[in-house]
């Protein structure tokens, strides 16, 4: 059995995620390669072939992949695909772009976001919003999963020495072009790795009050997150949002502010190792699934915890 | 231009679901089923582009038991021209949907498909870009903006790190995300005028299309309970449990 690990990354460097979804196949179990797929991705291809556990590196590197559009990856992932067993990709917005069209080129049914490995062809998955954990088995010869890289623990990024191989093959489709992108910058550690995540919700009543968060969770080293509520609102950027239909996360300990624990907020967070909900409704459902709650002003309580650490 | 928008019967996002005693399934009986919010999102993209003059004609297609012609009755009542049900009791997985409608899109021949980008009962968020695959479009997930500039559309996507635009050349798939628009409630009147728009039945076996399920379920149980936490008394409690209780700072 062989596995391929489709590698997150911005043609420098690998992103984290990359090091979760190896963490997979390794469960799985197999010789498992990591594809890079990019434009002047060299040094991204270097790192991953540090990657404990990685037996080959295969570097596709041309024009096509630069912005990873998932027309072209997928066709190249398609083509890579069909002599391994398994295709792994993590759940971010790339892999979620780009694995199902790879998997369609590949008449397979994937399986999304798995949470365990039962077995070479048996995954646990979440579905409705994490309220139900289904068993799926697939019948397909090749498996195509991408990974929710909170539920598996990175391996480590450094002490492997795959070999690393160039792919020649370049897929244009032909159908798609990238005409730019707007990042929202962050000096704080990202969302989905942060050891420590402050969210606040339609509580905070405003985007300016946010900056409470931002204070503390400078003290703290964590990352600042967000309810739907607060980003529809317009109180901060969508790429904060924590839930179902935004970023996942589970750090060690998950302070929910001014949030009151709709369904779709709890998919996002509840495999938290530790979870502190702050809101004055007592009766808020957020306490159902907080280690410790904290009835009471945000307002007070916030820069009082501040000042207490 | 057509466009057309594929919407999912689900149970309403306000149901919390329960797996069966038996761990076999889900308990769908007698809970309220809605369209999927995503699809809702999609139609309404649709309808605002018809306003625009952009879309002339807006065809909503459903998939599985005869029931989901309600929520093309409600896709119609919001705005959409006539509906196609793809009528079936078995199963179907995002692949097998992917593939009805590929077979829909070369009768039809849109100029878009615009659906949502997951559903809130499977929460896969394949089958966009599955028929991306299979019909060779281009494909805007994720979409927050769509704008229609002669042959091509311009799909602004809600990426991990903030926003990505995309061009894609026409006929293309987008997804919905969130934040694209606001969708609007169905009057009255149109629920009333829906009820007289077109609606043609077709199936799987009609259209060709081999549905044969790939995965099967083995089992569904709750997820972990967490353990009842305590309520605190103050910040300055809050803040001795977390150091010497949690130990998380």
């Amino acid at each position: 059995m062989s596995i391929l690990v489709i590698a997150e990354h911005d043609n420098a460097e690998i992103k984290g995620a990359t090091l979760n979804t190896v963490a997979a196949a390794k469960a799985i179990g197999g010789d498992i390669h990591v594809l890079v797929a990019g434009a002047a991705c060299g040094a991204a291809g270097e790192a991953a072939a540090k990657i404990d556990g990685v037996a080959k590196v295969l570097v596709a590197d041309n024009a096509a992949y630069e912005h990873q559009l998932a027309e072209n990856v997928a066709k190249l992932v398609a083509d890579l695909g069909k002599d391994y067993s398994h295709i792994l990709a993590p759940a971010t917005t790339t892999g979620k772009n780009m694995l199902p069209r790879a998997a369609a080129l590949l008449d397979v049914q994937p399986i999304s976001d798995i949470i365990a490995v039962e077995g070479a062809d048996t995954f646990k998955r979440p579905i409705y919003a994490g309220n139900v954990i289904a068993t799926v088995q697939s019948s397909d010869t090749i498996k195509v999963v991408t990974v929710r890289t909170t539920a598996f623990d990175a391996v480590a990024a450094e002490g492997g020495s795959a070999a690393v191989d160039a792919v020649d093959i370049a897929d244009d489709a032909g159908v798609s072009s990238f005409v730019g992108e707007e990042l929202a910058k962050s000096d704080r550690p990202e969302l989905t790795a942060a050891k420590v995540v402050i969210s606040g919700g339609r509580g905070m009543q405003n985007g300016d009050n946010f900056e409470l968060l931002y204070k503390l969770a400078d003290k703290l080293g964590a990352a600042v997150g967000a309810s739907r509520a607060a980003v529809d609102a317009g109180f901060v950027p969508n790429d904060m949002q924590v839930g179902q239909t935004g970023k996942i996360v589970a750090p060690d300990l998950y302070i929910a502010v001014g949030i009151s624990g709709a369904i779709q907020h709890l998919a996002g967070m509840k495999d938290s190792k530790v979870i502190v909900a702050i809101n004055k409704d007592e009766e808020a459902p957020i306490f159902s699934v907080a280690d410790y709650g904290l009835v009471a002003d945000l307002f007070d309580a916030v820069p009082e915890l501040e000042t207490k650490l | 231009m057509k466009v057309l928008v594929a919407v999912k019967r689900v149970v309403d996002f306000n149901v919390k679901v329960r797996p069966k005693a038996d761990g076999t399934d889900v308990d769908t009986a007698n809970v309220k089923m809605s369209i999927n919010p995503f699809c809702e999102i999609a139609v309404e993209e649709a309808v605002r582009l018809k306003e625009k003059g952009v879309v002339s004609e807006i065809v909503a297609v459903s998939m599985g038991p005869k029931q989901c012609q309600e929520q093309i009755r409600t896709a119609l009542a919001l705005g959409a021209d006539r509906g196609i049900l793809v009528e079936t009791d078995a199963e179907l997985q995002p692949l097998a949907v992917a593939k009805c409608l590929k077979a829909i899109v070369d009768k039809e021949e849109p100029q878009m498909v615009i659906m949502g980008k997951q559903s809130i009962d499977g929460d896969n968020n394949q089958t966009g870009q599955m028929l991306g695959a299979l019909t060779g479009m281009g494909q805007g997930t994720f979409a927050s903006e769509v704008v229609v500039e002669g042959e091509s559309v311009k799909v602004t996507r809600e990426i991990d790190g903030g926003l990505q635009t995309v061009e894609l050349k026409l006929p293309a798939i987008v997804t919905t995300d969130l934040r694209l628009n606001e969708p609007r409630y169905a009057s009255l009147p149109n629920i009333m005028k829906a009820k007289k728009k077109p609606l043609d039945t077709t199936s799987p076996d009609e259209l060709g299309v081999d549905i044969a399920p790939r995965t099967k379920t083995l089992k569904v149980e709750p997820p972990a309970e967490r353990q009842a936490g305590v309520k605190v008394a103050d910040v300055a409690e809050l803040v001795e449990k977390l150091k010497n209780e949690a130990k998380v700072i």
